[in-house]
């Protein structure tokens, strides 16, 4: 079946459900909102089991901090609100009171990347995966679809320790079946290939996925690797699909700059030096229009990782 | 001994040692460390319920110094309470050494909250006393700010919700000392802050507001057994303090915030110090 045909469903729903179930199920399980509960759809909590749920107000740096004095008492907090002010606003609470000390703090950045609903560059975030990556201890995820969303949600509970989970507003192609395990550290293989990888995360992976099938048309074989987690990172699988395709393209719904396509810069020319080429957002700042608009503008279309795909095989040696 | 006499010879002991190990390794503040010290030493030798030989009490209160820059005041009150030798103050600010220039939980226990960055520990604190009464566990938190600190939007974030939350078991502490590193030139002479309205903030707020000279042991205790009688609503012990408090020479002079004493200004001063007595 074409990616197109694929069932859309929304992250935030799954990520919803799943975080219901962990906080009737775990009893450490608190929830903060710094009122945009209706947008991170942790509503659902609120109205289910409200004395789980605990209004911080609209105070990001506080509410992190808070968080962070919650997990020494033993508890677990899940933090959500906009990727751009979990991020950027609370950077530095994060960094000093919960990455250093190491703490079980769960972090949902839920509207994160180029589409955030028609709000603009303050909204948007494009520079999370940058930003969280630098914090020694921290986890940074990217989930492709809903049902690898509520995967994540359930193993950032068993797991103890801070965990940034990067989430997107919109419905997604479900790619994975439900019986899907997510797994720390490890890629996922989506498609073989033999001429280049497509190494996407996120929002990106869909996308990197019809950007193969439009390369199939055009007789070229584009494997595809969608990377969940961003940090840890599976090196092995990266450094294997250079060695076996021998040009990489990397995809990302982020900045150029310190994100994914970074991340395997920096493990495969340290280790197998490859040509790549990183779809992502330009240095540029962005604007309030319609997704597909911004997605055109930006480059990040399946036919923009494509038209990639063939600028790395001209470089191919 | 009377418990007054007590807290002033452990007070006396802990600035002697605060001298010393900011002399020694050529770095820290002293200013503010010793006007907070007679509340950190009340704190620790009368009002909290700790044990350093049982640091990771789940039942211990807590204690975080937001102001994490006045660190050797701490240290020098925890070693004095039996949480480190004392010779280990010492390698304060040395390499692989539990005494960091700002609090580090993670490196000495009895360290509660890493702080460092103004205006984070008061909200850390916020969720430990939130934490206790989501489970109801009985413990109480205390938490230190500076003056200058409150200058920090994250205090007052802080000081808005923990109202919402009813937390009686939560008390702040501003060390109220009216300078700051640089502070306001052409406020007056002594460089202090434009008028704070401490008391009037805090109010609005909606905390319990107590007012005392924070050199006063008598004032401390009473303020806390009245933090400990009120209840809904969390109290803010506004702690009238100088900068330098216990040497002559340094008290009320902004330039003392993080300044090392020469080896005579160190004598000096431990001469002043001996005079009011201690060991």
């Amino acid at each position: 079946m074409k990616i197109s045909e694929l069932k859309k469903v929304s992250m935030r729903d799954t990520f919803s459900t799943a975080l219901l179930e962990i906080s009737q199920s775990d009893e450490k399980v608190y929830v903060l909102d710094g009122d945009l509960a209706t947008s991170t759809k942790i509503d659902t909590v609120a109205t289910k089991l409200p004395e789980k749920f605990l209004q911080m107000g609209i105070a990001e740096q506080n509410m992190l901090s808070v968080a962070a004095g919650l997990a020494t008492t033993g508890l677990q907090p899940w933090v959500a609100t906009f990727a751009a002010f979990m991020s950027k606003r609370a950077l530095d609470q994060i960094q000093v009171q919960i990455a250093q000390p190491n703490l079980d703090v769960k972090m949902i950045g839920a509207y994160s990347g180029l589409l955030t609903g028609l709000t603009g560059k303050s909204h948007q975030a494009l520079e999370d995966i940058a930003i969280f990556r630098t914090l020694a201890n921290m986890t940074v995820l990217a989930p492709a679809d809903a049902v690898e969303t509520a995967a994540m949600i359930k193993w950032a509970n068993e797991y103890n320790g801070p965990v940034y989970i990067r989430l997107a507003r919109d419905n997604y192609p479900v790619i994975f079946d439900e019986q899907h395990q997510f797994e720390v550290g490890k890629g996922v293989q989506l498609r073989e290939g033999t001429d280049l990888t497509i190494i996407a995360t996120g929002t990106q992976t869909s996308r990197a996925l019809e950007a193969a099938e439009i390369l199939a048309e055009q007789n070229i074989s584009a494997a595809v690797l969608h990377l969940p987690s961003i940090k840890p990172i599976d090196q092995e699988a990266i450094i294997q699909a250079a060695v076996r395709t021998g040009a990489i393209v990397t995809a990302e719904e982020h900045s150029i700059y310190g994100g994914l396509g970074s991340a395997v810069a920096e493990i495969l020319a340290a280790n197998e030096p490859t040509p790549i080429e990183f779809v992502g957002v330009k240095d540029r700042n962005s604007e309030s229009a319609d997704n597909d608009e911004l997605l055109n503008k930006h480059e990040l279309l399946p036919i923009h990782v494509a038209e990639a795909a063939k600028r790395v095989l001209a470089r191919k040696r | 001994m009377s418990v007054i006499n007590l807290l002033q010879e452990k007070a006396t002991n802990a600035r002697k040692d605060l001298l010393k190990v900011v002399h020694h390794a050529g770095a820290g503040h002293i200013g503010g460390p010793l006007s907070a010290i007679d509340i950190l030493t009340t704190l620790y030798f009368n009002e909290m319920n700790v044990d350093p030989s049982n640091p990771k009490d789940a039942e211990r209160d807590r204690f975080i110094l937001s102001k994490g820059h006045s660190a050797i005041g701490l240290y020098a009150v925890l070693a004095e309470r039996g949480y480190l030798p004392n010779e280990e103050l010492f390698t304060f600010d040395s390499l692989n050494s539990r005494l960091q220039g700002h609090p580090d939980m993670k490196a000495l226990p009895g360290i509660e909250m890493s702080t460092g960055s103004l205006g984070q520990g008061i909200s850390a604190a916020v969720g430990m006393a939130l934490g206790a009464k989501l489970q109801n566990q009985g413990f109480r938190t205390y938490c230190m700010i500076g003056d200058g600190e409150s200058q920090e939007g994250q205090v007052w974030e802080a000081a808005f919700i923990a109202p919402k939350y009813n937390l009686d078991n939560l008390v702040v502490i501003v060390d109220y000392n009216k300078l700051q590193q640089y502070g306001w030139p052409g406020t007056d002479t002594e460089r202090s802050a434009p008028n704070d309205l401490f008391e009037e903030k805090w109010l609005a707020f909606g905390w319990h507001v107590i007012r005392i000279d924070g050199h006063s042991y008598a004032d401390i205790l009473q303020a806390f057994e009245e933090a400990k009688s009120t209840k809904e609503k969390p109290t803010v012990i506004i702690a009238d303090t100088v900068k330098g408090k216990g040497i002559s020479f340094m008290e009320g002079n902004y330039l003392w915030h993080s300044k090392v004493p020469s080896d005579e200004e160190l004598a000096n001063a431990l001469a002043e110090l001996n005079a009011v007595g201690g060991l």
